[in-house]
């Protein structure tokens, strides 16, 4: 066993990668919400792909049926209750730029004291991650370890992400159970604050029945 | 310096992605292109801490019987849980856009935040508008 990463392992994590900067950044360019959203999905499903080439297979499984899956549907379901183009010009944002290179630099500077990719001596495998393999081997007896530990050891975790659905459902339907004006979703009479008063381009709200 | 480059060139692609993802929530005002950009940071946030857990020459976490090298599960763990919060704040957050469509008419920021200032001058000017 190498401490360097397989030649193979490394240029497929590399294509990947560059696979999922230029989805990154055609999500940036594309002004179309409907062709945004399906760039997501791919962006999803490659990222998937890269989790499983890093063995984290039950990750790339929950990433592929909940970011590429469940996660598009929900925005599909968005752009249909709203606009599907986005209005304004992309244009390049002086402070943002400047953030995300402060921001960049600041972390890239702290890669070095990161352990090495792949290192089989990392900080993070030493400390209690052989208790978990040997008890899920010994203890509980489940052949996949992540399973070991997400419901026995976290057990706990878990059923704080549960708590976190739950108050997320209870929220997304407080927000939107309450019956809607019209059949479009808006009406310009009950609009707390209307954009466009009068001659409004607005074909939505139009008929007043 | 080629090392250097072998043993932590992922770590860096993976905080240029993240700061694309951050650069289309800080630069764009329509709501749903800002969830989205969050999604991307979300989603490299995940890859970084699956990368520190990999193990080369060692396999998924599962055991066949045979002595061999596991990567690290306990990341994996972590991520799995992080991706179904993601998915929570998502569903909030489309839902708050939706919403704001219906009371606002929009989904741009620009035109909230000017929506929002002629309400507080027509308050000002004597109560209800």
């Amino acid at each position: 066993m190498t401490t360097s990463p397989d030649m193979v392992i490394i240029i497929i994590d590399l294509v990947l990668l560059t696979l999922l900067c230029l989805t990154a950044f055609a999500i940036m360019l594309v002004r179309h919400l409907f062709a945004v959203v399906a760039l997501t999905g791919a962006f999803s499903l490659l990222s998937a792909g890269l989790l499983v080439t890093l063995d984290a297979v039950d990750v790339a499984f929950t990433e592929a049926a909940v970011g590429a899956g469940i996660s598009t549907v929900l925005m599909l379901g968005t752009l249909a209750l709203t606009k599907r183009r986005e209005a304004t010009k992309p244009k390049l944002s002086p402070i943002g730029l400047m953030i995300i290179f402060l921001t960049g630099a600041t972390l890239i500077y702290a890669t070095p004291d990161m352990p090495k990719f792949g290192a089989a001596d990392s900080p993070g495998l030493m400390h209690i991650v052989p208790d978990y393999i040997e008890g899920s081997k010994n203890d509980i007896a489940v052949p996949n370890i992540v399973t070991a530990i997400l419901a026995s050891y976290r057990g706990y975790d878990t059923l704080g992400e549960v708590a976190v659905i739950f108050t997320a459902g209870m929220g997304v339907i407080i927000l939107l159970g309450r019956r809607r004006e019209d059949e479009y979703g808006y009406s310009e009479d009950n609009a707390a604050f209307p954009l466009h008063p009068e001659g409004s381009d607005n074909t939505t709200g139009k008929d007043k029945s | 310096m080629i090392e250097a480059l072998i043993s932590h060139y992922n770590y860096w692609l993976i905080i240029i992605l993240m700061m694309l993802g951050l650069y289309v929530v800080v630069s764009r005002g329509n709501l749903v292109k800002k969830i989205v950009g969050l999604n991307i940071f979300q989603t490299s946030v995940f890859l970084l801490y699956i990368s520190l857990s990999k193990v080369s020459g060692g396999t998924a976490p599962i055991l066949t019987g045979k002595p061999e090298s596991f990567s690290n599960p306990l990341p994996h763990v972590l991520i799995l849980t992080a991706i179904v919060v993601g998915i929570s704040t998502t569903a909030l957050g489309l839902a708050l856009v939706v919403r704001i469509r219906e009371s606002y008419g929009t989904i741009e920021e620009d035109d909230i935040l000017i929506a929002e200032r002629s309400q507080d001058v027509s308050e000002r000017n004597g109560g209800s508008a």
